[in-house]
């Protein structure tokens, strides 16, 4: 079952509020996408810790409804 | 041997485990293919761990890492990333330096 990415956009966003993502959806199936997230919440954080903040946010869908999210994290610059 | 004890094992034993689809010499996906491919840039020995052999690696090592995808990459037992974290390190030489700072031989170049 493909997600589309508004619902991607807001179940990250129901975790981390001030996120602000970038989905593209990369083959146009529904199925293949690349989300940029990025939260001044994330400041101290590993790079592992701020995909699993993600990763939580999409509730188990990652690696199962959601085959393929090539994932960058990040911190607003300034 | 419980699962759990098993994956510890590896981790603790082996300097550099990479659990992937398929196996170094034929990667079974293009996300686990990738990271063969920076590993072997890398010139850095490694275990590769196929979860396509057993169900019941495949899920362990999703819930011992609490990470949800396939491939991930273990450098002294510390859980380094899945397939877009070790690209952006590698991108960045960040892999290089954290391979060197555990003490491992780096073959390539500092910058790629």
């Amino acid at each position: 079952m493909p997600m589309n990415a508004s619902d991607i956009e807001r179940l990250i966003k129901s975790r981390i509020p001030d996120a602000e993502v970038t989905i593209r959806d990369l083959a146009g199936d529904g199925d293949h996408y690349a989300a940029t997230v990025i939260a001044a919440s994330f400041r101290g954080k590993s790079r592992v810790q701020q995909h699993q903040l993600v990763y939580e946010a999409l509730k188990g869908q990652m690696g199962g409804a959601l085959h393929a999210l090539a994932l960058q994290t990040g911190i607003p610059e300034g | 041997m419980a699962i759990e004890q098993f994956i510890e094992n590896e981790v603790k034993t082996n300097d550099v485990v990479l659990f992937m689809k398929g196996t170094p010499q034929f990667p079974m996906c293009g996300f686990s293919g990738q990271v063969v491919q920076i590993l072997d840039y890398l010139g850095v020995p490694y275990k590769g761990l196929n979860v396509l052999d057993s169900d019941e690696l495949r899920n362990g090592v999703k819930s011992y890492s609490n990470w949800p995808t396939i491939p991930q990459l273990y450098v002294k037992g510390e859980f380094v990333g899945g397939c877009d974290i070790v690209r952006e390190m590698f991108q960045a030489g960040e892999l290089q330096s954290l391979m060197k700072e555990k003490g491992l031989a780096v073959k390539a170049p500092a910058s790629a």
